[in-house]
């Protein structure tokens, strides 16, 4: 099982290509000539951001294509374990570079080459600022988000981790909307408070998992995910360990009541940079206690599952009463992203097959959606500049095909059957209800208050009559959205029909999972 | 052991008090305008003493010289080539600055030979007498640099203030080193260790302990004896700043463990909190003393109090690990502070050097490079990943943790926390802001070289390569176990 890294240094490449092609464009712009003030001379302006943006595609998608090529050829869905596990020296003392994926995390890793391609599509002309650079913080961030899912030691886990805070916050503070805000008797501009809010609330979060780590590995003498979870912590000692790792986690699901950064990110990012934090770095946080809390903290994940289920019922009522009082298109859908969450951790902490495979098929499903939803109103903020619901308003009549794509996302995010959404919430709830029949009666609320702020949202951008002058000549979806909003349908149509092979890939890492969570919970007396 | 085969293994201490004498005597001939020669001939000095810390006449060898006065072990190897590396590289990025501030002259070089001597002699200390002779060389020459810029209001200030409160901290050391003389009857570390750990009451021995401590902390600039730090960093020459905040801080870390390890062994239990509190306070002070901060030497003086309270996390831990560790982080810390300042001597436009974080503005427009090798060390300063500066939080924590202290560590995260913000700040200037008028783009090979140096160690070299520094840091501090 464990390899050597030259002997298979697949999930290696997947993880650092996207580097070497950031190191390319950053040549790129390097040999650029340079104006008098610093910046790229106009006559090689163009010439760069046009290298910049092919470079940056092109990279993405061959990372796509291989990481594709390394499931079907070398990944076998039928083993619990980890795979394609490579090593190598790094610190010494138990701490080293060791990959490897599983059940739990090769979906995300292939969620995030796939998503990749999608956001430098996306960004292909709405951004017109700084392209190169724009487009090397997005490679890094895939370096290191791939990073996060295929780490197999903890501390390597956390290097990842928490090394993605940087490109986001730079995404969120150089490529944001404009406005500003009063914070604190200084007034910022309104990206840097949504950047600075994002960077500190999650580095707050991660540090009490550092010392956390810091604790594990003086007791167990490595940082090793295979080793540490096996390890059986003492119940006392778990309790805290586990708060630690909630905090982090919690901090980047996010779970009420640390969820409020959120929609200030979102709102300021670029429509890219919130379709990564939607589709992919959310997930982070539902990975993580999948990977560490239930498998190292049995005891504590059981005695904390209450906790788990009060925060997650009041995060799927409380976030989607919230969403339908917004006013601001992509802060509605970040409150829904929330509630949506609420579900996640709801079904991972019940400890079921059905909770734990509704909680991953959930994420899963939540990057297509809310990626998608995402990229529906970067495409009227693209035209029109604004995400104030009430600045639009009947563009069905000019936008038909538009509406059709934003009508399946939306009723998607409802959870409607036959589409992806609803076999996540579904599978969710049943396992809750197998734990406690009130939690899935409660959960039972979100799905139909998503339906009215989602339906809500729908009538007032699209319905009604096409009053408002500025949109009576607004296009309807070019090529390049029509092919990126097409691809994610196909997905969440084709899983929400089919959700078989998806669930058939979970599966073995999921019962591995629930078997040793059971069975140390029937060593720790618990159950 | 026979007198020369003692000073065989001095070496790298006499190449360099003969060799700043000679070079003393040939400035005094030759004048100011061999200045430069004399500053090229001063690092090649530092350098051959780096050099000759490892191949000295006497082999590698390790031993206690001049009846227990100083001790050669691979502790003290290991801090002082840092110590003589980071000296060397305080004169090379002086150059420009000197002569455009017309303060070219020969004894600049000379008084940082001078200091970095005093610091060799600070990290083998093994006898009260030998520590306090050391400390005095030292300061004698950083009070000097200080006030190096003669004519300036705010640098004779720097120096005064400096010379004044520094007289103090080392009368509270001598007073503290003489009680425990009194309590002991020895000036020899392991005399006093042996005696320490044999008597059962030691209220003196712990009184003169605390008085000690306070002596030293203020040597590091540890709160609450950080008073000095900002105003002497603000008012002094740039450059001397630069080298305040790297070698004298990593000689006085280093002579603080190896009192406290080798000499108060027996009383842990005794200095473990003072110098948790001393950390705590110090975190506290760096964390929110710097938020309010425009100047940005005024700033990095404040962010080294807070360094320096993570290096003392690992030292009060008060083990082996505790103790590599703070060499890891004082290393890493010399390092990206050496880069930073290299970084604030670019900043610099007609008419001067400007020392306002605002100048920054929107230098990612203007100048790419110095960006990006200023956002690479200021992450590295906030402690992020996948930077060096991470690492070094890391074993410092661990140490704290592993020694059972873990509510030192939860201090020091959310310390690092608040301190992230400013930062961040920075950063933010840097990257969000609209441009401010572009800095003079020629910044000379040294500084270029000392900022590339120190971003591109920072990330990624370190970050591969950390493994052999932390294996470095072990052999060292097992030295004092």
């Amino acid at each position: 099982m464990t390899e050597s890294f030259a002997s298979q240094p697949w999930l290696s490449i997947i993880t650092f290509a996207p580097l070497i092609g950031a190191i390319l464009i950053a040549v790129i712009r390097m040999g650029a000539k340079k104006t008098e003030s610093g910046e790229i001379a106009p006559a090689d302006l163009e010439q760069v951001e046009k290298n910049a943006r092919w470079t940056a595609l092109v990279i993405s998608t061959a990372v796509f294509v291989f990481s594709v090529f390394v499931y079907a050829a070398l990944y076998n869905p039928s083993i619990a374990g980890y795979q394609l596990v490579e090593q190598a020296k790094w610190i010494g003392g138990g701490i080293g570079y060791k990959m490897g994926v599983d059940g739990i995390s090769i979906l995300f890793v292939l969620l995030t080459t796939f998503f990749m391609p999608i956001c430098v599509i996306a960004s292909w002309n709405s951004i017109k600022s700084r392209v190169a650079d724009y487009m090397i913080a997005f490679l890094v961030l895939e370096t290191l988000m791939i990073g996060v899912f295929c780490a197999l030691d903890l501390f390597l886990f956390y290097f990842f981790f928490e090394g993605s805070l940087i490109p986001m916050f730079l995404i969120i503070g150089v490529w944001g909307s404009k406005g500003t805000k009063e914070f604190a008797g200084f007034t910022m501009p309104s990206k840097v408070y949504a950047a600075l809010k994002f960077f500190l609330y999650t580095l707050l979060g991660s540090l009490l998992l550092l010392i956390a780590m810091a604790w594990m590995y003086a007791k167990a003498g490595t940082t090793d995910i295979p080793t540490l979870q096996q390890f059986a912590f003492p119940a006392g000692a778990q309790k805290w360990l586990w708060l630690a790792f909630f905090a982090s986690f919690a901090v980047k699901m996010p779970m009420w009541p640390v969820h409020t950064w959120l929609p200030d990110a979102h709102v300021q990012a670029p429509t890219a940079g919130s379709v990564v934090l939607a589709a992919i770095l959310l997930k982070m946080g539902g990975y993580g206690f999948l990977r560490f809390s239930l498998p190292m903290f049995p005891i504590a994940s059981a005695d904390f599952s209450p906790l788990i289920f009060a925060l997650s019922i009041i995060a799927i009522i409380y976030t989607s009463l919230v969403a339908l009082a917004q006013e601001d298109m992509k802060k509605l859908i970040a409150y829904s992203s929330v509630a949506h969450m609420g579900f996640v951790t709801m079904g991972i902490f019940t400890g079921t097959k059905q909770g734990i495979e509704g909680g991953l098929f959930q994420m899963l499903s939540h990057g297509f959606i809310s990626g998608a939803l995402f990229l529906c109103v970067g495409v009227v903020y693209d035209r029109m500049h604004t995400r104030e619901i009430a600045a639009y308003g009947g563009l069905v009549h000019r936008m038909p095909l538009y509406a059709f794509l934003f009508l399946f996302f939306t009723l998607g995010n409802v959870g409607l059957p036959g589409t992806s959404g609803f076999v996540g919430e579904i599978l969710a709830m049943t396992g809750a209800f197998k734990v406690n029949s009130w939690i899935a009666f409660f959960a039972a609320f979100g799905v139909i208050l998503s339906a009215a702020y989602a339906l809500r949202l729908y009538r007032q951008v699209m319905y009604g009559d096409l009053t408002k002058e500025a949109l009576m000549q607004i296009p309807d979806v070019n090529w390049r959205e029509m092919a990126m909003l097409g691809v994610l349908m196909a997905f969440a149509l084709y899983l929400g029909f089919n959700p078989g092979p998806a669930l058939s890939v979970f599966a073995p890492a999921a019962d591995l999972l629930i078997e040793n969570y059971n069975a140390a919970l029937a060593a720790g007396g618990v159950m | 052991m026979s007198l020369v085969e003692t000073l065989s293994f001095t070496w790298p201490e006499l190449v360099l008090a003969i060799g700043a004498m000679a070079l003393l005597i040939t400035g005094v001939f030759l004048g100011d305008k061999a200045a430069g020669r004399i500053s090229m001939a001063a690092v090649g000095l530092l350098l051959l003493a780096a050099v000759l810390v490892f191949v000295s006449p006497a082999g590698a060898g390790e031993a206690s010289l001049f009846d227990g006065a100083f001790e050669i072990d691979a502790f003290a190897k290991f801090c002082k080539v840092l110590v003589f590396g980071a000296a060397a590289f305080a004169i090379l990025m002086s150059d420009r600055y000197l002569a455009g501030e017309k303060l070219g002259r020969f004894e600049y070089p000379v008084l940082i030979v001078l200091a970095a001597f005093g610091m060799s002699l600070m990290v083998s200390a093994t006898d009260l007498i030998s520590l306090y002779m050391g400390i005095e060389t030292q300061s004698l020459a950083l009070y000097i640099l200080a006030a190096f810029n003669r004519d300036s209001h705010r640098s004779t200030e720097a120096g005064l203030k400096y010379f004044v409160l520094g007289a103090l901290s080392s009368g509270l050391l001598l007073y503290g080193g003489s009680l425990v003389y009194g309590f002991t009857g020895s000036t020899s570390f392991a005399e006093i260790a042996r005696v320490a750990a044999a008597v059962d009451n030691n209220i003196g021995l712990v009184f003169g302990l605390v008085f000690m401590i306070s002596g030293l902390a203020f040597k590091v600039s540890a709160a609450p004896f950080h008073m000095w730090t900002p105003d002497v960093y603000e008012g002094a020459p740039t450059p001397v700043t630069a080298f305040f905040a790297a070698a004298p801080k990593l000689a006085a870390m280093a002579l603080l463990t190896r009192t406290l390890s080798v000499s108060f062994p027996g009383v842990v239990g005794d200095w473990q909190p003072v110098i948790a509190m001393i950390a705590v306070a110090s975190m506290a002070v760096g964390a929110f003393s710097a938020i309010a901060q425009t100047n940005i030497k005024r700033l990095m003086a404040y962010s080294s109090i807070g360094h320096m309270g993570y290096a003392l996390v690992g030292l009060a831990a008060g083990t082996s690990q505790g103790v590599s560790s703070v060499l890891i982080y004082m290393a890493i810390y010399v390092a990206m502070t050496i880069g930073t300042f290299a970084v604030i001597l670019m900043m610099r436009r007609r008419g001067g050097l400007t020392e306002n974080i605002a100048d920054l503005s929107g230098l990612s427009r203007t100048n790419m490079p110095m960006a990006l090798i200023m956002t690479v060390l200021l992450f590295s300063l906030a402690g992020v990943p996948p930077t060096a500066g991470f690492f070094g939080k890391w074993f410092v924590f661990l140490a704290a943790v592993d020694a059972g202290m873990i509510w030192l560590a939860v201090v020091g995260v959310f310390a690092s926390a608040i301190s992230a913000f400013y930062y961040l700040r920075i950063v933010w200037y840097m990257w969000f802001d609209e441009p401010a008028p572009a800095f003079e783009r020629d910044a000379g090979p040294t500084l270029t070289f000392a900022a590339w140096g120190s971003a591109l160690l920072m990330f990624p070299i370190l970050t591969v390569f950390v493994g052999p520094l932390a294996d470095a840091a072990g052999r060292a501090a097992a030295a004092l176990f």
